[in-house]
């Protein structure tokens, strides 16, 4: 386990230092330069000599990216071009409201799309089947932006029950105290992960109910509700956790789209208005940020699944 | 009927699974297809939906070029049945031509994403060792980042047309077929008849070509099917966050996001019929993909 911990944790270093060279890569990109598109067509030569040399970008590339990583491993990811502010404290600012987002999305999504796999799979092929199925299949193949909107129109609009802007309050804590202006965002961003969750679900039970063990428990006479709850869903809910870890960057992705809809003020509204403003030191920090919290993620994800399935040893190889 | 006897070969003996194998899991591909009721209501949608969008403006013609403020926004009825957009364009004519162009993104990204994927994929599986583990260390880094975050950044350095958007999405797509295949030319590799060639001194060309691609491409098609879907609504996003194609172009997701613009002013026939053309596309490649994967794995099937 100890040796498998040390090689997984290498590989992830290895990506870590992949994305800090793909976003340094990224930085050097930009057509034209930097100043150019920040300062525009009509800046001047000594305006962009001096916009240069703020930021480093007349030093040799070598020394450029060597004080890029000193940056990075120092916490400062630049500053911004156009909020003149220092990256970091962006992102740190947002991050929490990030967290929030993601965290009781997620959450939702596996409250909802566990029991429905389970329930798919138990009745599988049957009318209920068919019918979630097609449900899960809609919402999945629907874009996520549409959908918001249409629960502005329908919750804000015609019925008047709930906001259609996310809580612009500026703490976790505030944006708590606001929980009906939360449920829309929140309600986005977990009904496209529900039809991702119970589709694996589902599968995954299955597999699980064609066990013999199960044939076991039923023989003993095990109510099947229990049999449910402590045989299938806990041996099919597995393979989930690395869903969980893999699907995060597609969370993140929804992310964006779902805070530019509610107007929510997470890093994904900063990362699409940096986007329009051609603000290459916020989009590249946080694209390192997503990109390192996603190695993480499927770290943890990796570990807890060894911790929690006895059945997986990963020994010596 | 050879694709009935394939199906067949799945539930009988010994032999007649080697013949299967030997053919390859396109064949099983193809059987599962034709055998699975869903797959084939999903290709029938598709088949009618390209039809609509290619061979429709043979039949009803529309101007789709020319501005006409004039006649805006009018409601459907009269010479327009699903009314006409904010700049006069006939919006079921633009339907058809939006198709066209998202139809053709989905299935470029798709032809372009299998095809690198693959040989990607491949080369680091065959190679295996030190180049398998720098290769996939970069499949890594890129999957890290969410596609749409980078699809972000790189939007603003390049000038868009739809090419351009095809290879930014192709380049972001192609990591994980690559990954899906170089698993299955792991597992591959040390199957019998993958050592037999190798003993008799194949090439890794012929292997590869020959051998495992064949053996791989039920894998293939249906991660290529989802690719179809995926690429579809990640352009719809995108030009939701305004980067998608200037004017002239016509996309189902450029029409979509620019409708709900007005959806608050009563201009519904601007937003429901890009939607549902839109999520049935990609709700029909989404249901080839899942049958053709659950008649592929065995474990699925019943006994």
């Amino acid at each position: 386990m100890t040796w498998y911990l040390i090689r997984r944790a290498g590989q992830a270093l290895a990506v870590v230092i992949g994305v800090l060279i793909l976003t340094f890569i990224m930085i050097h990109m930009v057509p034209g330069t930097a100043a150019r598109s920040v300062l525009g067509l009509r800046a001047t030569a000594s305006r962009i000599a001096i916009f240069n040399a703020t930021y480093g970008l007349d030093q040799p590339l070598w020394r450029q990216f060597g004080s890029y990583l000193d940056q990075v491993l120092h916490g400062d990811l630049g500053t911004s071009y156009i909020l003149q502010q220092p990256v970091s404290s962006l992102i740190a600012q947002r991050l929490p409201r990030d967290a929030l987002l993601l965290g009781l999305s997620t959450a939702l999504a596996l409250l909802i799309g566990l029991p429905l796999g389970i329930y798919q799979a138990v009745r599988r092929n049957g009318v209920g089947d068919y019918l979630l199925s097609g449900v899960s299949f809609t919402l999945y193949s629907m874009p996520s932006f549409f959908f918001g909107i249409m629960l502005v129109a329908v919750f804000s609009v015609q019925l008047h029950i709930l906001p259609p802007e996310a809580p612009q309050a500026t703490s976790v804590g505030g944006m708590l105290a606001d929980p009906r202006a939360l449920v829309l965002p929140v309600l986005t961003l977990a009904l496209i992960n529900v039809a991702t969750y119970s589709r694996y679900m589902r599968s995954s039970a299955i597999d699980t109910l064609a066990q013999d063990y199960l044939r076991v428990v039923r023989a003993k006479g095990l109510p099947e509700r229990l049999v449910l709850f402590r045989h299938v869903l806990r041996n099919s809910v597995l393979p989930i956790v690395t869903i969980v870890g893999l699907t995060l960057p597609q969370v993140v992705a929804g992310a964006v789209v779902t805070e530019e809809v509610f107007n929510y003020p997470g890093m994904g509204l900063l990362f699409y208005q940096a986007s329009t403003s051609h603000d290459f030191p916020i989009l590249l920090g946080c694209t390192l940020i997503v990109g390192v919290a996603a190695v993480a993620g499927n770290l943890a994800a990796d570990v807890a699944y060894g911790m929690l399935d006895p059945r997986i040893r990963h020994g010596g190889a | 009927m050879a694709a009935l006897e394939a199906g067949a070969g799945l539930g009988a003996p010994p032999e007649a699974g080697a013949l299967a194998a030997r053919r390859g899991s396109g064949r099983l591909a193809l059987a599962a297809f034709a055998r699975s009721r869903q797959a084939r209501i999903g290709a029938g949608v598709i088949a009618g939906i390209a039809a609509f969008c290619f061979l429709g403006p043979f039949f009803y013609h529309t101007n789709q070029v020319t501005v006409e403020l004039g006649s805006g926004t009018l409601p459907p009825g009269g010479g327009h049945p699903l009314g006409t957009d904010a700049s006069g364009y006939d919006v079921l004519g633009r339907l058809m031509l939006g198709g066209q162009s998202s139809l053709e993104l989905g299935f470029g990204v798709s032809l372009a994403t299998t095809v690198v994927g693959t040989l990607y994929g491949a080369i680091a599986g065959l190679a295996g060792g030190f180049v398998d583990a720098v290769m996939m260390r970069v499949v890594d880094t890129f999957l890290a980042i969410p596609s749409l975050v980078l699809l972000l950044i790189l939007v603003n350095l390049f000038t868009p047309n739809l090419w351009i958007i095809i290879a930014l999405l192709t380049m972001l797509s192609w990591l994980a077929t690559s990954r899906l295949v170089r698993g299955e030319v792991l597992s591959l590799r040390t199957r019998e008849f993958v050592q037999a060639a190798r003993m008799m001194g194949g090439r890794r060309s012929r292997i590869m070509f020959r051998h495992m691609v064949p053996n791989a491409i039920g894998v293939i098609v249906v991660n290529a099917t989802f690719t179809i879907a995926d690429a579809i609504l990640t352009y719809s996003a995108l030009s939701f966050l305004g980067l998608g194609l200037p004017p002239p172009h016509a996309d189902w997701g450029t029409m979509l996001s620019n409708g709900l613009n007005y959806l608050f002013d009563g201009y519904w026939w601007l937003v429901y019929p890009p939607a549902i053309i839109l999520i049935i596309t990609v709700v029909a490649f989404n249901l080839i993909g899942d049958a053709i994967r659950d008649s592929l794995d065995v474990r699925l099937q019943r006994p």
